[in-house]
Formats: structure tokens, C-alpha cells, sequence
């Protein structure tokens, strides 16, 4: 029995037989298969080297256009280094022998032929090692693409232990027979993460290495709520995950019920709650929680889901179907805001080296105009005839959104011009997620339909934290006495120039922060469609004077520790259940 | 063509001429040639040996300029065989 911790990215207990996924670019464990799973292994195998050599025959091509013949024939050696039959026949021979699978025997195999390169004196010859890692990442990447395809055709529940699983593959999951995810890598923001709260599949991410722990087939537990898995558990812990089990479902019903209550105060005053959603999907899901509209529909999901950048046939069917989902409730599309530590390599060459304050997301926009419009037509054509409103994110100048505007009403006359139906009065809103705009918030208030406070941001750029980097993440606190008072001059702001504000940020969909935001002026929120339904508890038992007061007091404070065990204070009043 | 026919072996040694070695370029034109004919064609160096429709393990012969080769080919053609590939090394694959 192994316990191991890691981060709780999706809430719920399951128990049953791993199905373990191996990993690109991760050691590949040595595992045995089945004697009848052979001709499998090695079809995938076939099947893989061919689909490399394609690819290599693609590359090629282009190469030859773009660079010459002589760069091409790079490609042209790889291409043959795949075809290379003793290559194969020894791979081969691993599985039929050794019965291990496909990917450790090519592995393997190709590890052999790069320790020989390694010990070469010759230095061209030893600089050849990289051909061989490249050809080797190649075609694992297809041997375990292949090998994941198969995980869409479940025939019996499972648990999925995987190194990652890609957004794509998580969609297509057949939710009647995976019951849960343990990952080695990933964060609570994750894809995977976002998509197993959204299929109510219990997940622990960011286990480091527990694909090598644990055996396809062999039992393992998974408690999402505490993110803690447990490989090959006895028999006792199994008994108690299956009261644990039984305790969330109550508890889950129980919120089920908040669902077609209204979010109102004791007072009476009604508080929008509304749902972050990542995928056109997710927005029916989102409303079923009792989200009352999509306070913050990311499009980045469409950018890095390909390897080219999505057509605007692509993108309008992504937020058509969005706009579908949503089934009439309002639907904030906020246009692309890829960081440049995100960018893929078709949208950016080059690598900021401070990406967080480098160009990206309406930056990035601003300086690929092409791009830019062919994603704003795609909104404005989504729009139409649906309560679609355009958000721009990380501004820090008016310039800036001004710019935005104007080329939004460029897109506009382009659409005119080619008589395409659009959203004419669609409208306009930002981010405030830059103490800039923040402090100017005044200013931008008298230019905007609406604002919503990305709290994340704008906590890492006020304390200057990047809270992935572990060494300083400690310091990543949005209840800092300085962010809460750029939160409440933008909600002055607001009121004065008669603006809707709202929080989209993760202090939203946070129990602590929701007296707190209320007390400041805040009516909207936008959260994880999961939190919807406990912040709405909260709202239903507290009252606008005391989030009014707690506000005041907290607005006292001049240490985040004091506000942090203040809040933890008063949650405890009113939710006395609550983990925190 | 009898079927009891014992297959002839030849075999001839020869020099990497050219600076780059046995790299690349020239391992695609000697697999070329050797893929055009029926015989089985080896190469070998020091201890080890290359199937000579293999890149790779041409490649991992590390033969680099003046390193000693010999090539066996066994089969029906293994004289044209052997004659070409012997040509084509010691023209240095008309690289230098």
C-alpha cells in the first residue's frame, strides 16, 4: 500500500483497477504485457513508425521549400532511420521475447543506439545522438497516442493513471467507465483538471511520479476532495474510502438542492453568480450548477488545443457552440489571453525572458493585428442574435484599450463590407487585472460597458509574486491589504460612472473572500462552475450589513495575516463545516 | 537458377576516404546502392558490423576518414554489388 499526496483538482472519492497511461518524454516503466496483447503492441509499433515517417515526409517537403535541399536531407536521413528494418526487427523481437510493450522496447532499443553515440570521440558523430532523440521522441509520441486512443473504448470502469492527459483526450473520455484521474504533473488549473470537475470524475494532479508506482489492473483509491491516492490499498482503507464515498455523495445532493434557489442575502439583496468556464461545453454544465450566465469564457483553450493557429471557421463554431450552450443567458467571451510562457510556437518564435511582463495576451493581440481580427470577426459573427459581451484582458493603458476598440470597429466595417451578419451592439468590456488600470480604474470606468477584476493578475503584479515559482509563491496572497484596496477603488469606480463590476478571478469562487467581496460593493461574481453552488450557500446565510462590516474592519487591517484569520474567523460563523 | 546453389561470398576491404567520414549524406548514397541489388551486403569495422540497407547501423560504425572497412556480400549479384559499393567509398562519395 502506497499513500501519496498530491493537489486536489476535482472533488469526490472513487476506487477501482488502474489503467496506467505511459508518458512522452518521461521514463517509459518497464512493464510486461499479456501474451495475446502482442500482435497489438506491434501493430501500434507498425502503425507509429509509419505515421512518424509521414510526418518526416511532410517536414521534408516543407523544409525543401523553405530552406533548401541540403536542410531537407536531414529530414531525409530521420525518414530512413525509421525505416530502418534491423531497427524494427530488434523492437520487435523485445516485444515477442520479452513481452514488454512497444514503447519501453523502442525505448530501449534506441536508448542502446544512443549510448554508442554518446561514446564516440568523433564530435560530428556524437552530435548525431540528438537525430536520435529527436526520431526517439517521434515515435513514442505516437506509440502513446496510440495507446491513449484506446482509452475513448473503454469496456470496464477504471481509474486513469497517467503522466498527463491532454484536453483533447479527457473530452472524448467515456464518463461511464472512468471513474477518476491520478497525474503526475498539473495544478488545480489545469486542463485536466478543469475538465474532471466538469464531468464529475474525482481527480488528484501533480503526484510527481505515481505511473510508476502502481501496476495496470492493480487497485488504487482516490480521494479528489483531499487530494490524496492510495495504490494497492488493504482492506481497511478500502472500507473507509467507501464510507468516505458515500459521505461526499450526501453532501454533494445536498448542494444539488441549492441549485434552483436563488443567490440572495437574508437581507434580500441578490447576489450574480456566475461561471468561469475554458470549453463551449462546459457552459451547459456551468448553468446546470445554477450559474446564472458565464461571467468569463477563456478562449485560450482554442489556441493551444492545435498546432496551428484555429481558423475563423474554427473559432466561430467554438463560440457558436458556446453561445448554444449558454441557451440564452449572457456569455462574456474574453478575447485571447495567452501569456508568453504559453505561446506555441506558431503564434511565437521568440521566448520573453520575463514572460509575465512581457508581450502577451491584448499585448500580443495589438502586435498580430491578422490574428487578432480573424478572432474578434469570429466573436462578432457568434454574437449574433445571443447576449455575447467582449472582454479585453490585461490592459495596463487607456492607449491601449482604445486600440482594442478601434480595431473591433475595423472588424465591424470588414464584416459590413463583405455583408456578413454580426453582433452590432454588442457589448465592451475589460479586465482589470494590472494595478494600472486599477488605479486609473476611473478613467476606464467612462470607456466600458463593464469591468471584472481578474484577482489573480492583479494579485501577482501588485506583490510582484509569481506564485509558480515555489520559492516566492508563499507571498501570493489576494487578501493583501494592498490588492483589497485596489478591489474596492475599482468597485467605487465603477459605481460612479454607473458600471457593472464584477471579480472572475479565484478569490470569486473562494467561501473566505465571499462576505468580504460582498462588504466592498461587489454583486457579481464569476467562479468555477463547482463552486457555484457553495457560494451560494454562503450567500444565502449571510446578510448585506454584516459583509458590510467585515468589509470595514478588514479595510483596517494593515497585515494580510490579519485579514486572513479574521476571515477564517467569521466563515466559521456561518459555515461552521467549512475545511478552511 | 539451381536451388542447392551455395551462395557466393565475397568480401573486400578498403578506406573512408573522405573528411566527413561515413556520416549522413554518404551512408543515403551507399544504402541506395546496396538496396539495388539482391545480395546481402554487410559492413564491418573493427568489431563491429552493419547491415548495409540499414542507416542507422552505418551510421553507428563511426567510420571516419581513414578508418579501415571491410564489405561482405553474399548472393547471386555479390560481385556487381561488391564493385559499386567499393567504387562508391573510394570515390569518397564524390564529396571532397
Amino acid at each position: 500500500m502506497i499513500t501519496k499526496k498530491g493537489i486536489n483538482a476535482s472533488p469526490g472519492v472513487a476506487i477501482g483497477p488502474a489503467l496506467v497511461l505511459d508518458a512522452e518524454e518521461y521514463r517509459i516503466p518497464r512493464r510486461t504485457i499479456d501474451p495475446s496483447e502482442v500482435p497489438a503492441e506491434i501493430r501500434t509499433l507498425d502503425a507509429a513508425l509509419e505515421t512518424s515517417r509521414q510526418e518526416l515526409s511532410e517536414l521534408r517537403v516543407a523544409a525543401a521549400r523553405k530552406l533548401g535541399d541540403k536542410t531537407a536531407a536531414i529530414f531525409t536521413f530521420h525518414e530512413e532511420f525509421i525505416a530502418d528494418k534491423p531497427l524494427r526487427a530488434a523492437v520487435v523481437e523485445a516485444i515477442e521475447k520479452n513481452r514488454y510493450t512497444a514503447a519501453y522496447s523502442f525505448g530501449q532499443e534506441m536508448n542502446r543506439r544512443e549510448r554508442l553515440f554518446r561514446n564516440v570521440a568523433d564530435s560530428y558523430l556524437k552530435e548525431r545522438v540528438r537525430d536520435l532523440y529527436d526520431i526517439e521522441k517521434r515515435v513514442l509520441r505516437h506509440i502513446l497516442g496510440r495507446v491513449r486512443e484506446r482509452i475513448t473504448k473503454l469496456t470496464e470502469p477504471v481509474v486513469i493513471v497517467a503522466h498527463d492527459i491532454t484536453p483533447s483526450q479527457a473530452i472524448s473520455l467515456d464518463r461511464d467507465h472512468v471513474l477518476g484521474f491520478a497525474i503526475n504533473v498539473g495544478g488545480q488549473t489545469s486542463h485536466t483538471a478543469i475538465i474532471a470537475r466538469m464531468l464529475d470524475i474525482p481527480a488528484v494532479v501533480a503526484l510527481n511520479d505515481i505511473t510508476t508506482d502502481i501496476a495496470g489492473g492493480e487497485t488504487i483509491v482516490i480521494d479528489g476532495t483531499h487530494g490524496i491516492v492510495v495504490a494497492n490499498p488493504d482492506d481497511d482503507t478500502i472500507e473507509r474510502y467507501h464510507i468516505r464515498q458515500r459521505e461526499y455523495r450526501a453532501f454533494e445532493e445536498q448542494l444539488a438542492e441549492l441549485r434552483d434557489l436563488p443567490a440572495v442575502t437574508t437581507d434580500g439583496v441578490r447576489i450574480s453568480l456566475q461561471a468561469n468556464i475554458e470549453l463551449a461545453a462546459e457552459a451547459r454544465f456551468a448553468l446546470d450548477t445554477g450559474a446564472e450566465g458565464i461571467g468569463l469564457y477563456r478562449t485560450e483553450f482554442l489556441f493551444l488545443s492545435s498546432d496551428r493557429l484555429p481558423s475563423e471557421e474554427q473559432q466561430f463554431e467554438a463560440f457558436r457552440s458556446a453561445v448554444r450552450h449558454a441557451r440564452g443567458k449572457p456569455l462574456i467571451i474574453r478575447t485571447m489571453d495567452l501569456g508568453a510562457e504559453k505561446m506555441t510556437d506558431y503564434l511565437d518564435q521568440h521566448h520573453d525572458h520575463n514572460p509575465a511582463l512581457g508581450l502577451r495576451s491584448l499585448r500580443y493581440c495589438l502586435s498580430h493585428l491578422d490574428m487578432f481580427k480573424t478572432h474578434l470577426r469570429a466573436i462578432l459573427r457568434a454574437a449574433l442574435d445571443a447576449d455575447v459581451r467582449i472582454m479585453f484582458p490585461m490592459i495596463t493603458t487607456l492607449m491601449e484599450l482604445r486600440q482594442a476598440r478601434s480595431t473591433l470597429h475595423d472588424v465591424m466595417e470588414d464584416l459590413e463590407d463583405d455583408e456578413i451578419p454580426f453582433a452590432r451592439d454588442v457589448m465592451v468590456g475589460m479586465m482589470v487585472e494590472t494595478p494600472a488600470a486599477a488605479l486609473l480604474s476611473n478613467a476606464f470606468a467612462k470607456e466600458v460597458a463593464f469591468m471584472s477584476i481578474g484577482t489573480n493578475d492583479l494579485t501577482q503584479y501588485t506583490l510582484a509574486v509569481d506564485r509558480a515559482n515555489e520559492r516566492v509563491a508563499h507571498l501570493f496572497s489576494s487578501h493583501n491589504p494592498a490588492v483589497l484596496k485596489l478591489i474596492r477603488d475599482i468597485v467605487l469606480a465603477g459605481k460612479r460612472a454607473g458600471v457593472d463590476v464584477s471579480v472572475c478571478g479565484e478569490m470569486a469562487g473562494a467561501p473566505m473572500y465571499c462576505e468580504l467581496l460582498i462588504g466592498l460593493g461587489l454583486r457579481q461574481l464569476s467562479m468555477a462552475p463547482t463552486d457555484v453552488p457553495e457560494i451560494k450557500k454562503i450567500v444565502r446565510s449571510t446578510s448585506i450589513k454584516r459583509c458590510e462590516s467585515i468589509a470595514r474592519k478588514v479595510m483596517r487591517f494593515d497585515a494580510d495575516r490579519q485579514v486572513l484569520n479574521y476571515l477564517r474567523d467569521k466563515l466559521r460563523e456561518i459555515d461552521p463545516e467549512s475545511g478552511i | 537458377m539451381h536451388e542447392t546453389e551455395t551462395p557466393v561470398v565475397l568480401e573486400k576491404e578498403t578506406v573512408i576516404p573522405n573528411k566527413e567520414g561515413l556520416h549522413f549524406r554518404p551512408i543515403m548514397q551507399f544504402v541506395d546502392v546496396a538496396s539495388r541489388f539482391s545480395a546481402n551486403v554487410t559492413v564491418h569495422c573493427q568489431d563491429r558490423g552493419a547491415d548495409a540497407c540499414s542507416p542507422m547501423e552505418l551510421l553507428m560504425l563511426m567510420a571516419t576518414q581513414g578508418t579501415k572497412i571491410k564489405v561482405v556480400a553474399k548472393g547471386a549479384d555479390a560481385a556487381e554489388a561488391l564493385d559499386a559499393l567499393v567504387a562508391l567509398i573510394d570515390t569518397g562519395f564524390n564529396e571532397d
